[in-house]
C-alpha cells in the first residue's frame, strides 16, 4: 500500500499529536513543576520522614513479595510444564485470574476472607491482624502479581525441554542438584524478567493496597498511597507531584532494565 | 549454563561433581516420583489460598441474602449507574484505542521519521507507570491548574482520558507485530487491480489485522472496566455521573456494606470473565480458520 505523502505525513501528525497531548505533555509537564522549584525542594519533600517511611514500607513488601513470588511462580511452572495431572486446565486458569481481577475487586474480596468479620477473622481475633496491616498489603500485592513470574518462565520450560534434566539424573544427580545445576541456569533470563515486572508492579499497586492498608502517614503508606494522601487529604499538590516524579523515575528504571533484558533473553 | 551442562554431558565423568555422587538409588525410590505429587499440592494450596478463597468469600458474600439480594444490590439505581458509566465509557475508550491504536501501530511500522524509537518506547510507559501516577500526570494538564485551561476533572471526558492513557499499549502491541509480518505483495497486487488506498485497507489489510486487533480492543475493555488508580484523582466520584463501578464498590466498604460491594464486585467480574471468554473463542476461531487455509 503506496500512501501519498500528504497522507502519510496527516496520519503521522494525528499520531504524534495524539500521544503528545495524551502522554509527552502531562510528563514533561509533571517534571516541569516537579523541578521548577528547584532540585533542593524536590529532594526536601521527598525526604519528609512520612515519604522516607513510604519508601522503606513499598520495598519491604518487594522485599517480602519477590522471593514468594520467585519459589512458588517457579514451582507453579514446573507443576504446569513438566507435570502430567489432572487439574491442569484449572491451575492455568487460577494463575491468569488476577489479570482480569480489578484491584479493588481483589482488595474487597481480601477483607472479606481475612477481615475481622471475614471467613478467616478468628486470625484476628487471636492477634494476627491481616487485614489494615501489612501482612493485608503483602497479601494484596502477591495476588495482583502471582501471574508475572508463572508466565515469563514457562515458555522457556517448554523451550528447554527435559532431555538436559534426563541426562543429568541419568548419571546421577538428584532432583535439588539437577533443578539447581541445569534448570535454573536455563531460566534465568525469563526469571530475572519475571521478577523485574513484579517489582515494578508491586511499587505501583494502589487500588488492591489502599482497600487493605489503614493508611497512616509513617506507618502504613506505601510510596503510592502518599501520593494520593498528600494530593486528597494534604492538598499538598507540590509534594504529589513530587512523590509523584520519585515512582516515575523507579518506573523508568524498571523499564529500562526491562529492555535491556528483554534484548539479552533474546540473544541467548 | 552451558560449562554446567558440559560437564553432566561429559563421558570421562570422573571429573565432574555429578559423577561423585553416590550412584543413583533404585528407580522405583526416586525422589521425582514422591516430590512431583507434593510440588503440585503445594502449588495448590497456595493458588488456593491466595486467589481462590477470597474470590469464594465475595461471591458467598454476595449472595448473603439470597439471589433476590445480590439482584437487588446489583440493580440499585446508583449501583447500576456506576456499571453503566463503567461499561460506556470503557466501551467508548476500546474503540478510540482500536482506531488511533492501528493507526499508530501504522505508523511505527510504515512510516520513517526522527525519533521513530523514542516513540515507540513512549507506547510502554503507560504499563510501567503505576495508575495513581497516571491520575497525577494527566490532573497537571487536565486538571485545575491546567496551563491550556482545559478542565477535566469530575466530569466524563476526564474517565476517557485516563482510561486511554493506561490501556494505551493494548491495541499498538498486539497490531504491530502483525503488521511487520504481513504480506506487503498482496497490498500492491491489490493497488495495481485499482483499488484505491482505502479499498486496499479495508479488504486486505484491516482482514489481516482483524483478530489482533479485536483481541487488543478486548483486552483494553477487560483493564478499562476494572481501573480504579488513574481514575480516582481525576473522575471525581459523583454518583450517576462519573462515578465508576470500582469506586462505588469502594463506597459501599467504606460505608460498611460489604453484601452491596460483594454484588457489584462478582457483576464487574462477570463482565470481565466474559469478555476474556468470548475472546478466547473468537481467537481459537480464527486460529482454525488459519489452519484451514493452509
Amino acid at each position: 500500500m503506496k500512501t501519498s505523502t500528504g497522507a502519510r505525513l496527516g496520519l503521522r501528525t494525528i499520531a504524534l499529536g495524539y500521544l503528545v497531548l495524551l502522554i509527552a505533555v502531562p510528563i514533561v509537564l509533571i517534571l516541569v513543576r516537579t523541578f521548577g522549584e528547584g532540585i533542593g525542594a524536590f529532594l526536601e519533600s521527598i525526604r519528609t520522614p512520612a515519604a522516607i517511611s513510604a519508601l522503606n514500607l513499598s520495598l519491604l513488601i518487594v522485599a517480602i513479595v519477590v522471593p514468594l513470588n520467585v519459589l512458588f511462580g517457579v514451582a507453579t511452572a514446573l507443576a504446569l510444564v513438566r507435570g502430567r495431572f489432572r487439574g491442569r486446565g484449572v491451575i492455568q486458569a487460577v494463575v491468569d485470574l488476577p489479570f482480569a481481577v480489578s484491584p479493588i475487586v481483589v482488595g474487597v474480596s481480601l477483607i472479606l476472607l481475612w477481615g475481622a468479620d471475614g471467613w478467616f477473622g478468628g486470625l484476628e481475633r487471636l492477634g494476627f491482624k491481616v487485614i489494615f496491616g501489612l501482612p493485608g498489603m503483602v497479601i494484596a500485592t502477591l495476588f495482583v502479581t502471582l501471574p508475572f513470574v508463572v508466565r515469563e518462565v514457562e515458555p522457556v520450560l517448554h523451550e528447554i525441554g527435559t532431555e538436559q534434566e534426563q541426562a543429568a539424573s541419568t548419571l546421577g544427580a538428584s532432583t535439588w542438584q539437577t533443578f539447581w545445576r541445569i534448570t535454573l541456569p536455563a531460566i534465568r533470563w525469563g526469571l530475572t524478567y519475571g521478577v523485574v515486572l513484579t517489582i515494578a508492579r508491586a511499587l505501583g499497586e494502589f487500588g488492591a493496597v489502599i482497600m487493605v492498608s489503614s493508611g497512616f502517614p509513617g506507618v502504613s503508606q506505601t510510596l503510592t498511597l502518599l501520593v494520593h494522601s498528600r494530593y486528597i487529604d494534604d492538598h499538598n499538590t507540590y509534594g504529589a507531584y513530587a512523590a509523584a516524579t520519585l515512582l516515575m523515575g523507579l518506573a523508568v528504571v524498571t523499564l529500562l532494565g526491562m529492555t535491556a533484558l528483554d534484548r539479552k533473553r533474546r540473544t541467548t | 549454563m552451558t560449562t554446567t551442562t558440559a560437564s553432566v554431558r561429559r563421558d570421562d565423568t570422573s571429573t565432574t561433581e555429578v559423577a561423585s555422587l553416590p550412584p543413583r538409588p533404585d528407580p522405583s525410590r526416586r525422589r521425582p516420583q514422591l516430590g512431583r505429587p507434593l510440588g503440585v499440592g503445594l502449588v495448590g494450596l497456595w493458588l488456593s489460598v491466595l486467589v481462590l478463597l477470597p474470590l469464594a468469600a465475595l461471591t458467598v458474600t454476595s449472595l448473603g441474602d439470597g439471589v433476590g439480594g445480590f439482584w437487588d444490590a446489583v440493580t440499585a439505581p446508583v449501583a447500576l449507574a456506576s456499571l453503566r458509566v463503567t461499561v460506556l465509557v470503557a466501551a467508548l475508550v476500546a474503540v478510540v484505542n482500536a482506531v488511533m491504536g492501528t493507526l499508530i501501530a501504522w505508523v511505527l511500522v510504515r512510516d520513517e521519521f526522527p525519533g521513530k524509537r523514542i516513540v515507540n518506547a513512549l507506547i510502554d510507559l503507560p504499563f510501567a507507570l503505576p495508575t495513581i501516577v497516571a491520575s497525577i500526570v494527566l490532573l497537571s494538564l487536565y486538571g485545575p491548574n491546567s496551563p491550556i485551561h482545559v478542565h477535566l476533572n469530575a466530569t466524563q471526558p476526564g474517565l476517557w482520558v485516563a482510561l486511554a492513557f493506561v490501556t494505551l499499549p493494548f491495541v499498538v502491541r498486539s497490531v504491530q507485530p502483525v503488521l511487520i509480518e504481513a504480506d506487503r505483495e498482496v497490498e500492491e497486487a491489490a493497488a495495481s487491480l485499482g483499488a484505491s488506498n482505502w479499498t486496499t485497507f479495508r479488504r486486505v489489510v484491516l482482514p489481516t489485522l482483524a483478530p489482533a486487533l479485536i483481541s487488543g480492543t478486548g483486552l483494553a475493555f477487560a483493564r478499562a472496566i476494572g481501573e480504579y488508580g488513574s481514575v480516582v484523582l481525576i473522575g471525581g466520584n459523583i454518583p450517576r455521573k462519573t462515578q465508576v463501578a470500582s469506586q462505588y464498590i469502594q463506597q459501599q466498604i467504606e460505608i460498611d456494606r460489604p453484601l452491596n460491594a460483594a454484588a457489584v464486585s462478582v457483576a464487574l467480574l462477570a463482565i470481565a470473565f466474559v469478555t476474556l471468554f468470548v475472546l478466547r473463542v473468537f481467537a481459537g476461531r480464527s486460529q482454525r480458520r488459519e489452519e484451514d487455509a493452509q
